[in-house]
């Protein structure tokens, strides 16, 4: 059964359920209240037996709904995928259930979830930190965190005593080195800066006024 | 003509039984050409580094091919690899396991100064928590590179005032 032949049963069970403008494959919005509700359905009616990606979306600051919490189902018996997506309700403490009782392979992905943006999955076995250090006081992946980093103590205070070194936000010479993928000469192609108008020493021409990240 | 006298190696019959010399020289002869590395993978950079092992390039010639992965029995700690600011800590506290004397290679880019890695979340430069003794550029390096990093290490030890640092400690 094709994928969209899932969606359009989805949307009969469950009226709240409405297309979400998509690029590739099928993509639905689902309340909150229903996401479990909605992928068992999937999972178990339509054979999407496997979570491919469970990732969240900031919106930015000031946005509402702020956080969008997007899992995206493949089928290896009908060979389709789907995207399913739903708005946190709470925009400072954004939550959403957790599914790791649908798919294990949620774990994972719900523990970076809410190391790196702050969504908080209810229910989750075990929702720590995953990649970043437990204590650390920030959710990276948040739009109004610095690409640098923000200045904070070591993980280990025992050697931050010691050595004297701290978390320190990155020096950005010149902006975020970004790789240039389309490019054929590969010495073009190498991660750069690609504003070199300014430096750690010299600010950018057109944020004089904002704080400069020392590194 | 070819000499008929074949024997270049220390004769006892002709020198006596003494060799006179410093302690620091052999100390540091000593210490020069059996450094035990201690190879702190992190990264594509350890890659490299187990190529300066094998025999194309072969790590052995200088006497450093003893790669031990316990910090106890190695006194030379090639960092090759970015190092996080979650690994940083252990990181140290392997350092701080390892027997004196001991040094540091910063291996790469990323070790040498966070390399392409600016962001939250990477160390920018392992001389920020443990003391380099050789910056070895190349992202990553070759291996002959690294050869060259041992090269100037084995300079730097020889110029170390070996025997009066062990009787003051």
């Amino acid at each position: 059964m094709p994928a969209s032949a899932a969606t359009t049963a989805l949307k009969e069970k469950f009226p709240q359920v409405t297309d979400r403008a998509s690029a590739d494959h099928d993509a639905v919005n689902v309340p909150v209240a229903e996401v479990v509700a909605v992928l068992k359905y999937l999972r178990d009616e339509f054979a999407f037996d496997l979570l491919m990606d469970l990732t969240a979306v900031d919106w930015a600051e000031g946005a509402s709904p702020r956080f969008t919490v997007v899992y995206h189902l493949f089928s290896s018996a009908n060979l389709g995928y789907v995207r399913v997506a739903t708005d946190c309700v709470s925009n400072d403490e954004p939550t959403a259930p957790s599914v790791v009782d649908l798919w294990p392979a949620a774990n994972w992905h719900e523990r970076e979830c809410y190391d790196l943006l702050g969504v908080k999955f209810t229910a989750h076995p075990d929702l720590r930190r995953i990649l970043m250090w437990d204590g650390y006081p920030y959710h990276p992946l948040r739009k109004e965190f610095p690409l640098a980093g923000i200045e904070v103590p070591l993980p280990d205070f025992e050697v931050g005593a010691e050595t004297g070194a701290a978390v320190l936000a990155a020096p950005m010479a010149g902006g975020p080195f970004v790789a240039s993928p389309g490019e054929i000469n590969l010495t073009e192609a190498e991660p750069r800066a690609k504003d070199e108008s300014w430096s750690d020493r010299r600010p950018r021409p057109d944020q004089t006024g904002l704080k400069q990240f020392k590194g | 003509m070819v000499s008929a006298e074949t024997e270049i190696a220390y004769n006892s019959k002709i020198e006596g039984e003494v060799v006179v010399s410093r302690a620091d020289a052999v100390i540091n002869w000593i210490r020069t050409n059996s450094i035990w590395p201690m190879p702190m993978g992190l990264a594509c950079c350890a890659i490299e580094l187990m190529a300066v092992g094998n025999g194309r390039f072969d790590i052995s010639r200088f006497g450093a091919e003893v790669m031990r992965f316990s910090p106890r029995q190695a006194d030379c700690m090639i960092v090759s690899g970015t190092v996080t600011y979650k690994m940083a800590s252990q990181l140290r506290r392997i350092y701080d396991q390892m027997m004196s004397p001991k040094w540091v290679i910063a291996m790469g880019a990323c070790a040498s100064s966070g390399g392409m890695y600016r962001s939250y979340a990477t160390l920018q430069g392992v001389d920020r928590i443990v003391p380099v003794d050789v910056y070895i550029s190349g992202c990553p390096p070759r291996p002959e590179a690294i050869l060259d990093a041992l090269i100037k290490l084995q300079a730097k030890i020889k110029t170390e005032r070996s025997a009066k640092n062990l009787l003051k400690a």
